[in-house]
């Protein structure tokens, strides 16, 4: 049997990959939003560990909802980023500095 | 046994394709990874018996949410060497917040009673005859039904908000106005001629 303590590590593990994913690519937006991705997956890694332990599937619903919310994320987003490429030719977030913030 | 054979074999592949996609130089090959990443999940989920969302992570993410962004990746035509300029400035912070984040997550975890529960057991496995997408929609029909509409809507606006976004109109391109094709009379296309019926040879 798979136990809760063994998934919440290998969750545990993902996230912080995504994190530190997000600090050694903080230049390209395509990878920043892969890491998104990546943590949105963790999460989704806790959500359906407790599920199972606490046997209440109202755990999975959610993961349910945070896929669709996720898909919607990434699709806004690449278009986002397609239009940018497209008017300043070039993704990199340091480019990105007409608002002076 | 066996189960936890597989959960470490596939846990392995999982961190390792994750490592993949926040090290590769060329960011196809990180979308790649990141498909081993959702495959590898799919398999863990299919082993704690969440056979639905397993499916859907599949179909939903390596189907089509990876295709979208390969197909960003490669439509792009980015200067990589420019991107990858300080990518080891702050390599070490990354590192060190991974590792902290990592030590501190399996502290908690594995300390006795660090999380309040007894994390040493999964849960109960189901029965033979039970249908993982039989209970989720059950709930999801019933009490989340108001939630899963909004869902709906929310992709809606999605697929508006990316077409509105991305599409473009370039000067000199043929195309129809409807509403011009609609509102054509008779008058300004047909011109009826009267005129005498000539007389044959």
């Amino acid at each position: 049997m798979i136990t809760l303590a063994q998934l919440l590590t290998l969750s545990g593990v993902l996230f912080s990959l995504a994190v530190a994913g997000i600090f050694l690519n903080r230049k390209n937006v395509i990878l920043l939003l892969m890491c998104v991705e990546l943590l949105l997956l963790a999460a989704n890694f806790n959500f359906i560990a407790f599920s199972r332990y606490l046997n209440d599937i109202n755990g999975q619903v959610f993961v349910f909802f945070i896929l669709t919310v996720a898909a919607a994320e990434s699709a806004i987003g690449l278009a986002i980023l397609v239009v940018l490429f497209r008017e300043r030719r070039s993704i990199n977030v340091e480019d990105l500095n007409t608002l002076k913030g | 046994m066996l189960i936890q054979l597989l959960f470490h074999l596939f846990a392995a592949i999982l961190v390792l394709a994750a490592l993949g996609v926040i090290v590769s130089r060329n960011p196809v090959y990180s979308a790649l990874a990141l498909v081993m990443c959702f495959i590898t999940s799919a398999a863990i989920w299919l082993l704690i018996e969440a056979e639905f969302l397993a499916v859907v992570l599949v179909l939903v993410y390596v189907g089509a949410v990876m295709v979208l962004f390969l197909f960003v990746v490669m439509m792009l035509d980015i200067n990589l060497a420019e991107l990858r300029q300080g990518f080891t400035r702050f390599a070490w912070l990354g590192w060190l917040t991974a590792l902290a984040v990592i030590v501190e997550i399996t502290g908690v975890v594995w300390a006795r009673g660090g999380l309040g529960l007894d994390a040493s057991h999964g849960g109960a496995p189901e029965p033979a005859d039970y249908s993982n997408t039989l209970a989720l929609g059950s709930v999801l029909y019933t009490r989340y039904a108001y939630p899963f509409e909004l869902a709906a809507v929310l992709l809606l606006v999605a697929i508006v908000a990316a077409i509105s976004l991305t599409m473009r109109r370039r000067a000199g391109l043929k195309h129809q106005d409807i509403s011009r094709q609609v509102a054509v009379r008779r008058e300004d296309r047909v011109r009826l001629v009267k005129m005498d019926a000539d007389k044959r040879p």
